[in-house]
């Protein structure tokens, strides 16, 4: 526990609703103790601009452990801030010093619109989830799941990609606001997997076209949202879905 | 059991609100057998709500390992563990469905720990001697949480489930004695929305949160359930609150809340603290000598796998000792020395490495070289609203899943059971149970043109009006913390009857000033966390008297109720059978009236009662 604490200053976006337009407003944030999280920071200044009589920043926040995929912030240009594999809520005011100015806005990017402040509108990865982003089991018909053995390099890897969070930083990173990365660590959780694997040229399909739809970027190979991704899913699972792509695009006339 | 026809399906609409593992489980496959569905969260997507946060694993009496489980063993240490406090018969079900859970999270693609042939390993968890926890690195509540999200999504698509994301439910509408919808804030646009449903089923979690700090999500709340309960709905059970013994000890006052580090540690770390009191050295310079391995010196049996409840009451009876470690003193440790120097730092990375992770990025501490320090914290709820064995409340029409009812705990819920009850009861318990109450009714007899829709939504809107015009001086984070302090010094791991009554006095005061000195900023007609903060706040002042009531009424030791007045001579928790072998089941009687005590007396007819031993 440290003893010291910090000031500082915070330029923070304010936008009323959708349609409102926004701009960076400037705050102090006293009294800030090395131990709290970024999200309790804004919380002991957000107590402050209450009791300043100025309404307090809209955040999304929930578990506060790193894993919901609620917060949501671009400190000083960087998702998610300047510590590698960490949510918001994650990131600790101890990597950052006395006196600094921190910069924070929402995600940007067409297919998530701001709802106010630092809130936005993700409800388009729930669409690519509900174009294929599953196996049609239903409730009740499942074999044993010891049935088909699924070997622990090939788990593994299907895990790597299943790690994803869906908090959207890989959009926010992307120059071209692609939501590719969440599209592909998705259809290769399921792809890789014996029981994914029947419906894996419909999927491929029907998700990237969901993707399209949202009216997201396309993936140029810029790496940025590996970079930013929080759960260290990597863009070698783009490579694979395009690898799914381009086996699945010949059986169109039977899928 | 009386069954509706698959052509008749399509008549109904069922609410869902919540869409955690019971929600999100119970919507998929209610949407799968052909009803209409309306789900309702309070986050901006499904995928979010706070079962994704559970990590350690699940348990199911599928005996891979060939060590003696058994649907019979699984039940056994449920009411066991539970200090013979739940219903045998729920208790046997969710039992017995617990391998059809493993088998359908399989079938929709998640990807529980196998080995290098392909098969499902396991490890094992608190108050059982068998590994039985299936598990998916350090994130299985996520997984499964996804996959019943996958589901759900499905049903989206083929348009049986419809969701509203970012709604919190505020009213439950009650016509003729039965539920027939809700009223409910869209939490954009602060539109006061009304529902209609033939049946509604409550899925919205636990109410820990009224300790203030605890491991639960933010958002997390008692409202849904606590309005259910000004309906009519009785409120079973509501001391039985889990203090997990594992989480990251409180550094200051900004704390907004815990960190759990799963159960699951416990397979590989030990529990120590110095033998003398006092003794401030870092925990690497003290000798193996100097080090009391409390747990396994009182129970060798179970060692540091022994069940929340005793592990939690162990540790504060170190700290208060003198013997608790950190800064604060109020901290223990959990050293991973010994299974490095044993199975090698990379095998221990492989099985833990997110959560060492997580400790590193709060603590600032690398868990590999010095032992964690973890303290308990308020992390789940056993009681909930009642429910029969068909998981319908005493109001007809109202249906209740996972933590948000009271059924198969007891007084203490073992590790890596809570994804099991939530599942349980969204895929094969809801799907099945809630058909008998629809074939009595008639679809759509009841919509929103109702009176009581009306009438609910003004009451609903007037509330929200009385919060913000209030206009006092201090926030709802401010009351939120001050309510905290109370339940956590008084009605806490430790409850006296002294303790209690302090309780109970303190609670209604605050109350009082709450509704004359808040300060609620901002636009009701828009976002607005304050509003959101405030009710949640408003509700939990009332449902924590009903909560130190519960616990001043039982006068025994059960579980995580720990009566300081009843305990053996060995400071364990001491049941009183002959008084207390009961559900206690509180109606609300009005505003600043006591509430009135219903027993459901709980038979044993399978198992003999017998006091709880880990030694």
């Amino acid at each position: 526990m440290s003893e010291k604490t910090m000031n500082l200053t915070l330029y923070v976006w304010r936008q009323a609703n959708a349609k409102a337009p926004g701009k960076m407003e400037r705050y102090e944030a006293k009294g800030i103790s090395p131990d709290m999280s970024f999200l309790e920071m804004l919380d002991v200044t957000n107590e402050q601009l209450i009791k300043q009589g100025i309404e307090p920043i809209v955040f999304d926040h929930d578990c506060r452990e790193g894993i919901c995929g609620m917060c949501s912030q671009v400190i000083n240009g960087v998702p998610h801030g300047p510590e590698e594999l960490v949510t918001v809520c994650q990131l600790h005011m101890r990597r950052f010093n006395d006196g600094d100015t921190i910069f924070i806005e929402p995600w940007r990017s067409k297919a998530f619109p701001i709802e106010k402040d630092l809130m936005v509108d993700r409800g388009a990865f729930d669409r690519i989830m509900q174009a294929y982003g599953y196996t049609s089991i239903t409730c009740g018909g499942a074999p044993d799941a010891n049935d088909h053995p699924i070997p622990k390099w090939q788990l593994d890897r299907a895990m790597d990609a299943a790690e994803c969070i869906g908090c959207g930083a890989c959009v926010a990173a992307c120059p071209n606001a692609s939501g590719m990365l969440f599209t592909a660590a998705k259809v290769a959780h399921l792809n890789m997997l014996p029981q994914g694997k029947p419906e894996g040229a419909r999927r491929v399909k029907a998700m990237i076209a969901a993707h399209d739809l949202e009216g997201f970027g396309n993936c140029t190979n810029h790496y940025e949202c590996e970079a930013a991704c929080p759960k260290g899913v990597k863009t070698a699972f783009i490579s694979y879905l395009n690898k799914e792509l381009i086996k699945a695009l010949p059986k169109g006339a039977q899928d | 059991m009386k069954l509706v026809n698959p052509a008749n399906k399509r008549k109904y609409k069922i609410l869902m609100v919540g869409t955690g593992l019971g929600g999100g489980a119970g919507a998929a496959t209610l949407g799968e057998l052909g009803y209409n569905v309306e789900c309702f969260c309070y986050q901006d997507s499904a995928r979010r709500a706070h079962s994704i946060a559970a990590q350690g694993g699940i348990n199911a009496a599928k005996a891979y390992p060939n060590d003696g489980d058994s649907i019979r063993r699984l039940f056994y240490d449920t009411i066991k563990g539970g200090d013979f406090r739940a219903r045998e018969a729920d208790v046997w079900r969710l039992s017995q469905v617990s391998n059809n859970i493993i088998d359908q999270c399989v079938a929709q693609g998640v990807p529980f720990a196998r080995d290098y042939a392909g098969y499902l390993v396991n490890r094992s968890f608190g108050g059982a001697q068998v590994s039985r926890t299936f598990y998916a690195r350090g994130q299985t509540g996520q997984q499964l949480l996804i996959g019943a999200y996958q589901s759900l999504s499905r049903q989206v698509k083929a348009g049986k489930v419809k969701i509203h994301n970012r709604r919190e439910m505020l009213d439950l509408v009650v016509v003729d004695g039965h539920a027939k919808g809700i009223t409910c804030r869209n939490l954009i646009t602060g539109e006061i929305e009304s529902h209609w449903g033939d049946a509604v089923v409550l899925a919205t979690g636990g109410y820990v949160n009224v300790f203030y700090l605890s491991t639960n999500a933010m958002g997390s709340s008692v409202t849904a359930n606590w309005k259910a309960a000004k309906k009519g709905a009785f409120f079973a059970n509501p001391c039985y609150t889990q203090i997990h013994p594992t989480c990251i000890p409180v550094t200051g006052d900004h704390q907004s809340k815990l960190t759990l580090m799963s159960e699951s540690l416990r397979n590989d770390g030990r529990v120590w603290v110095p033998k003398k009191a006092g003794d401030k050295r870092p925990a690497n310079e003290i000798p193996e000598d100097e080090r009391d391995y409390y747990l396994e010196t009182k129970y060798p049996s179970f060692g540091n796998l022994v069940p929340r409840d005793v592990a939690s009451r162990n540790a504060k009876l170190q700290a208060d000792a003198g013997k608790g470690v950190g800064a604060s003193g109020y901290a223990v440790n959990l050293d991973f020395r010994d299974a490095i120097k044993r199975d090698g730092e990379k095998a221990i990375r492989e099985r833990y490495g997110n959560l060492f992770q997580m400790y590193e990025k709060i603590v600032d501490e690398d868990a590999y070289k010095v032992p964690m320090r973890i303290y308990p914290a308020p992390h789940y709820c056993m009681g909930g609203l009642w429910v029969d064995y068909e998981l319908q409340s005493n109001v007809p029409g109202l249906f209740v899943l996972g933590e948000a009812n009271f059924s198969v705990h007891g007084a203490n819920r073992l590790g890596a059971s809570a994804l099991m009850q939530g599942l349980s009861d969204g895929y094969f318990v809801i799907p099945y149970t809630i058909g008998p109450y629809l074939a009595s009714t008639t679809p759509g007899a009841v919509t929103t043109d109702h009176d009581a829709f009306k009438e609910s939504k003004a009451q609903v809107e007037a509330n929200i009006e009385k919060l913000r015009n209030i206009k006092g001086n201090k926030t709802p984070f401010e009351f939120h913390r001050e309510l905290g302090k109370i339940m956590w010094d008084n009605v806490g791991m430790a409850r006296s009857e002294e303790s209690l009554k302090k309780a109970l006095t303190e609670i209604p005061k605050l109350r009082e000033e709450f509704w004359q000195n808040l300060k609620c900023v901002g636009n009701d007609k828009e976002v607005n966390q304050q509003l959101e903060n405030a009710g949640r706040v408003a509700d939990f002042l009332e449902f924590a008297e009903v909560l130190a009531f519960d616990a001043l009424n039982r006068k025994e030791s059960c579980g995580g109720h720990f009566r300081v007045e009843s305990q053996t001579e060995e400071g364990e928790a001491l049941r009183d059978d002959e008084n207390y072998a009961y559900v206690a089941a509180w109606e609300y009687k009005g505003e600043g009236k006591a509430p009135e005590l219903h027993k459901e007396p709980l038979k044993f007819e399978n198992i003999h009662l017998a006091q709880r031993s880990y030694k």
